[in-house]
């Protein structure tokens, strides 16, 4: 089975995370890490690898720093990658972004994409469905379990009220949510980490993955930001100590808030 | 006026509550008509609709439209936005309500925006971004602007609209056939509203420990939803669709009362723009009290109970 997971580096969120105040694009000069879900897509990508054979192909999409991101996936276990990287990519949205991916996928190729439900930084969670849509294939998106029967795909899709069960025909395109132990993604070995270095990453631009340039980019960017300005620090708080009647007190608190 | 689709999101047959809260905000900025997808269209859920003020009812209600997973609803508006070229989109900001969005988008070849609190005049969208550390304005530049508003983010009030259905039949295509939904499963009772919807929510942190039952008692004691922080889902004590924080659910309610949770950054991010924030918790020093509007220095174990009495008392 080929599969290609879709990593993204993101800033860390301990970090201050902040807009360029020149094109109010994201400040990704904070410290980059992988996007935490999709180290779970990565781990699925590896399960599936294990139980059905084939090759695991790193994929992502960002500036030349996004090395580290790919580097844990191949540390993982991965196989190899590719980054597309090129210039004109910044600023890209939701909607070049899943243009780009999708003409990158086309040229590597695919039974199963996988990637994580959204990342923590822009969080518009739409870039999954978004592929299956360019791609025509089916969108298999949310996905607490995933099995694979031959051709036949199907995966639990986690919702409101509990989950509902969802089947397709491969190739598809999959995203996966967190999930509990034994089902977190594993810990590089150290000798994980020695063999990703030697592992192939193959670096490609726009013209490699016959990406239109009038897609892309903050000038091709189908929303634009007006503004934006931080928000208002909240007021400090009542704090009291639980002397035998703290419950009480908090009673009296959504009282007077009006919320009993 | 012009014309503002309003996609109605709905669990068989019974209208979310965000649905009310779309169409009260597409009310300020054109003619609101409501689009039904899916089975399960009643004239109970056309009084409620015409209710809050749509002026038409779209009525798509062939089964495939829910059998499908997402693709059919994303059709079914692309071919509205093509015939009736209404001012704009409005979906609710919930998982799915974003994937239908994402795919409208591609197929229109217009913007979206997704996670808005807000919408102003000429369809300038309000989003808090990085957890809400920073409120960000923006326009969609091309095509049909296509907002997803998040849930509690506008109070529903009702002023009625004429209600005119219009029974529309889409023929889905091939690829909007690809995902089948073959079962929905039930884990939970739906006694309590829902995560992202409610006004209130009571969550619980590793200090309430595996037993979860004090955290239910005391959102049963509000009519809150329940809530839990990364610990808990990750030790399995409460389900991974409960979890509030950076990988689990965004939630702004009027209350948000902590029990237990330290208030590490990533839980934060999914919870600080609640209105009024309550704490409970033994440590002092949590990073949660950061944020606190009021809060109780102690065990949970034995203020929540009093809590609860107290509760049940006024009421």
């Amino acid at each position: 089975m080929n599969i290609v997971v879709c990593v993204k580096q993101v800033p860390d969120t301990a970090t201050e995370r902040k807009l360029r105040s020149d094109d109010s694009t994201l400040d990704r000069s904070a410290n980059g890490v992988i996007n935490e879900l999709c180290e779970y897509a990565v781990e699925d990508a590896l399960k599936l690898k294990e139980a059905y054979g084939g090759e695991v192909t790193v994929l992502t999409m960002g500036p030349d720093q996004a090395t580290d991101a790919i580097r844990k996936a191949l540390a993982m276990g991965a196989d190899k990658a590719v980054h597309l990287s090129d210039e004109a990519l910044h600023g890209s949205d939701a909607l070049s972004t899943s243009y780009a991916l999708s003409q990158a996928l086309k040229k590597i190729g695919f039974d199963v994409v996988i990637l994580g439900s959204e990342s923590t930084d822009a969080r518009t969670g739409m870039l999954a469905a978004m592929l299956a849509e360019r791609l025509g294939v089916p969108q298999l998106t949310l996905a607490s379990k995933i099995e694979v029967d031959g051709s036949a795909i199907s995966i639990h899709r986690q919702t409101d009220y509990g989950y509902d069960k969802v089947e397709a025909t491969l190739p598809a395109v999959v995203s996966v949510v967190e999930k509990p132990d034994p089902f977190k993604p594993r810990y590089p070995s150290f000798k994980g980490i020695m063999a990703a270095k030697k592992k192939p990453i193959e670096k490609i631009g726009i013209a490699d993955a016959e990406i239109d340039p009038a897609q892309i980019g903050l000038a091709a960017a189908w929303s634009v930001v007006s503004d934006f300005t931080a928000a208002p620090p909240r007021g400090k708080g009542v704090v009291v100590n639980d002397e035998g009647d703290g419950g009480t007190q908090a009673a009296e608190f959504l009282v007077s808030k009006k919320f009993i | 006026m012009a014309e503002i689709l309003v996609l109605v999101e709905q669990i068989d047959g019974e209208i979310k509550k965000v649905t009310l809260e779309l169409l009260t905000l597409a009310r300020t900025l054109g003619e609101p008509s409501a689009v039904w997808a899916g089975p399960g269209y009643t004239d109970v859920a056309k009084a409620r609709l015409s209710e809050y003020g749509a002026e038409k009812i779209y009525v798509a209600d062939s089964a495939d439209i829910a059998d499908y997973l997402v693709a059919p609803k994303a059709e079914l508006l692309a071919s509205l936005v093509g015939s009736r070229s209404p001012a704009a989109v409005l979906v609710a900001s919930t998982t799915e309500g974003k994937e239908v969005a994402g795919r409208l988008a591609i197929k229109t070849d217009s913007g979206v925006i997704t996670d808005a609190v807000g919408v102003a005049e000429g369809f300038v969208a309000e989003q808090p971004v990085f957890g809400g550390g920073v409120v960000v304005h923006s326009k969609v530049a091309k095509g049909t602007p296509i907002i997803a508003l998040r849930p509690n983010s506008t109070q529903p009030v009702a002023t009625a609209g004429a209600g005119t259905e219009e029974k529309v039949d889409v023929a889905l295509t091939d690829a909007a056939r690809a995902a089948r939904v073959v079962e929905r499963v039930k884990e939970k009772s739906s006694s309590r509203p829902e995560l992202t919807e409610a006004a209130i929510v009571v969550s619980g942190g590793r200090g309430v420990g595996a037993d979860f039952s004090i955290i239910e008692q005391l959102a049963d004691s509000l009519g809150a939803a329940v809530g839990a922080s990364r610990a808990v889902t990750d030790s399995g004590w409460y389900p991974h669709e409960f979890q509030v924080g950076q990988t689990g659910k965004t939630v702004a309610p009027q209350l948000y009362i902590a029990a237990g949770i330290s208030g590490a950054i990533q839980h934060r991010a999914g919870m600080q723009t609640a209105k009024t924030i309550v704490v409970i918790n033994k440590d002092g020093q949590a990073p949660i009290w950061e944020i606190a509007d009021f809060g109780v220095v102690g065990d949970l174990h034995k203020v929540l109970p009093q809590l609860i009495d107290e509760i049940t008392k006024r009421k």
